[in-house]
């Protein structure tokens, strides 16, 4: 049986959503598959050096964010509502023995995923090659169009 | 109780969460060699259809699931 081939295209920075991409590139990789995940605009900040476990999520329009008490959508744009809700959530998931984004991405990389960032996106947003963790590849639309043209499974995240 | 099958390691990933329990049995059945049998132990309920997904991709073979006390017990062969 050939081996298959997943790519993901990570294009999200908050904590909430850097988890899908990462949970699913470690356990397709578990799987055997060979997993490709290219890192676009704000998914960049999973893989900036020192990022992976800062990042935060906000209450902020979504109202299907677990809160202890209901909070008026007016009261969540108030400062510090965004690091109570992303402190508040990071003991949920440590309660729960979910791994954090950086042992996550950690994972990743022993197991042979293979990270690229997007080099126009980093140009853009004035991000340098050494401000991204070591191990990451550089390329852009073509180097995942590349990948995905060989893989069963491509999401974009 | 029935009988339990041998096993020539013990993997305890009680009180982990998804991924986890995949993303240790696969890195701890890779120290194993052929036909040796690893035990893993969770907590987590989704692992049970998680594991049986996880040994028909990979190849190896469950030869048993136990469930009890909140805990599932899977005893599976290395045959990839």
């Amino acid at each position: 049986m050939a081996q298959k081939k997943m790519t993901i295209i990570a294009s999200k920075g908050s904590l909430d959503m850097a988890y899908p991409p990462l949970i699913l590139a470690t356990t397709a990789a578990a799987m055997d598959l060979d997993v490709t995940i290219f890192f676009t605009f704000y998914g960049l900040d999973i893989i900036k050096k020192g990022k992976a476990d800062s990042l935060m999520v906000s209450p902020l329009g979504n109202p299907a964010m677990p809160m202890p008490v209901p909070i008026p959508t007016l009261i969540s744009s108030l400062p510090g509502m965004e690091a109570m809700a992303t402190a508040m959530m990071k003991s949920m998931f440590k309660k729960h023995g979910v791994a954090t984004i950086g042992q996550l991405l950690d994972m990743a990389k022993e197991s042979g995923v293979k990270l690229i960032a997007c080099q126009m996106t980093m140009d853009v947003m004035g991000v340098k090659q050494t401000d991204i963790i070591d191990g990451v590849e550089f390329g852009g639309a073509a180097m995942w169009l590349d990948a995905a043209a060989d893989s069963q499974i491509n999401l974009f995240i | 109780m029935s009988a339990d099958i041998k096993f020539d390691q013990l993997l305890d990933a009680k009180g982990m969460s998804c991924p986890l329990p995949i993303l240790k049995t696969k890195k701890t059945i890779e120290g194993l060699s052929k036909d040796q049998v690893l035990k893993v132990e969770t907590t987590d309920p989704g692992s049970k259809n998680d594991m049986a997904s996880w040994a028909k991709r990979t190849g190896n073979e469950i030869l048993k699931t136990e469930e009890g006390s909140g805990t599932f017990t899977f005893y599976i062969k290395k045959t990839a």
